[in-house]
């Protein structure tokens, strides 16, 4: 039975979408059969991640609403072959999506895949509650910033109330993955530091995704960054991450500052 | 170190954390709890009824949340011709 991972974070633009593209390919380059589950009705971007928006035929709410079988709406990655997509609707909005739909669709990814992964929309609302419903796993996408941890806090809440395997008196298992982070403004208290996040959410660690280019250069080239570059810091964070979620011990690597000995005695002001 | 230190509070970030903290305990106490007052309201009445009768639509609970303290408001109007039956300890 494979497990299922809500990426998700309430405020949107924090990077779950990239988060959700990044760990799919990162999981199946390890040989594991995954597929990743675009939530975002109406307003899909997973597709351009994975680059498939061209090969969208069918798509969640088709499956959901049994106007196509899930195999038709499966578009296989075309770099990685153990990665899948299942993308949403563009058209639909998300009062399209039924609960007893989503299960459904979600106990059939479970007995195909190692992995489902679902790309949770920004917000509170249904389609974010649909997202998280059926996770064992929820990894909480976070920038050190003031809006997105308070956002993040709610979600936790919400993590704790709202999801089937507390209804069952279990519990979903609550990452952080820090995401965003400038390890110059943090050193010049310009930013939240990790410290702060950790403390202020109290939610393990899952890894930290340093600032990068290569992050805006995957989406332009339509292609989850642990392909795009996987040698790559953030994309090596965002591997190391997966492998955490797996169950592996990986040496957690806090991005830090590059600067020589006199720009340290300094306080790493930039000249 | 001790550069480095004095550095950083001169930034930004601590207060963000300062304000984090506040409004997190703040979220916490009261996420999930929309329906509070209402239950609160339920309550005030079933128990005020006991030994006073009250009508529910004179019973008003409201609540106040701000950054540091939430008051509660409760507003109970008595009916002058109900008060005998208050009993204490029957």
């Amino acid at each position: 039975m494979g497990k299922v991972v809500v990426v998700t974070s309430g405020k949107g633009g924090v990077g779950k979408t990239t988060t959700t593209a990044a760990l799919g390919a990162a999981l199946a380059r390890e040989g594991k059969e995954v597929v990743v589950v675009d939530f975002d009705v109406g307003l899909r971007n997973l597709d351009l991640m994975m680059g498939a928006e061209r090969r969208v035929v069918y798509d969640l709410i088709n499956v959901v609403q049994s106007d196509a079988k899930l195999p038709q709406a499966l578009i296989r990655d075309k770099r990685l072959e153990s990665l899948w997509l299942l993308p949403a609707s563009q058209t639909r909005d998300k009062d399209a999506l039924n609960e007893a739909g989503v299960a459904s669709v979600i106990s059939q990814l479970r007995k195909r895949f190692d992995w489902i992964i679902c790309d949770s929309p920004a917000g509170i609302e249904r389609g974010a509650i649909l997202a998280m419903r059926h996770a064992d796993i929820a990894v909480i996408v976070t920038n050190p910033e003031i809006s997105s941890v308070r956002d993040s806090d709610r979600i936790i809440g919400m993590l704790d109330s709202k999801t089937e395997r507390v209804e069952n008196g279990e519990h979903v298992d609550k990452h952080l993955l820090v995401e965003r982070y400038d390890p110059a403004r943090v050193a010049r208290g310009e930013m939240l530091g990790l410290d702060d996040v950790i403390d202020l959410l109290a939610i393990p660690l899952l890894g930290v995704i340093p600032e990068s280019e290569e992050v805006l250069r995957a989406s332009n080239l339509g292609a989850p960054v642990t392909i795009s570059n996987p040698s790559g810091a953030a994309a090596r964070a965002f591997a190391d991450a997966a492998r955490r979620l797996a169950g592996e011990e990986v040496e957690m690597i806090i991005p830090s500052e590059k600067k020589r000995l006199f720009g340290g005695l300094f306080g790493g002001r930039a000249a | 170190m001790r550069l480095f230190s004095m550095l950083k509070k001169r930034g930004s970030a601590p207060v963000a954390h300062e304000r984090l903290k506040i409004m997190l305990a703040h979220q916490r106490a009261f996420a999930g709890r929309s329906d509070l007052v209402v239950v609160l309201r339920e309550e005030i009445l079933a128990a005020i009824g006991r030994h006073v009768a009250v009508e529910p639509d004179k019973v008003q609970v409201a609540m106040k949340c701000d950054s540091a303290v939430s008051t509660l408001k409760i507003d109970i109007e008595i009916l002058a011709s109900t008060e005998a039956p208050l009993l204490v300890g029957s």
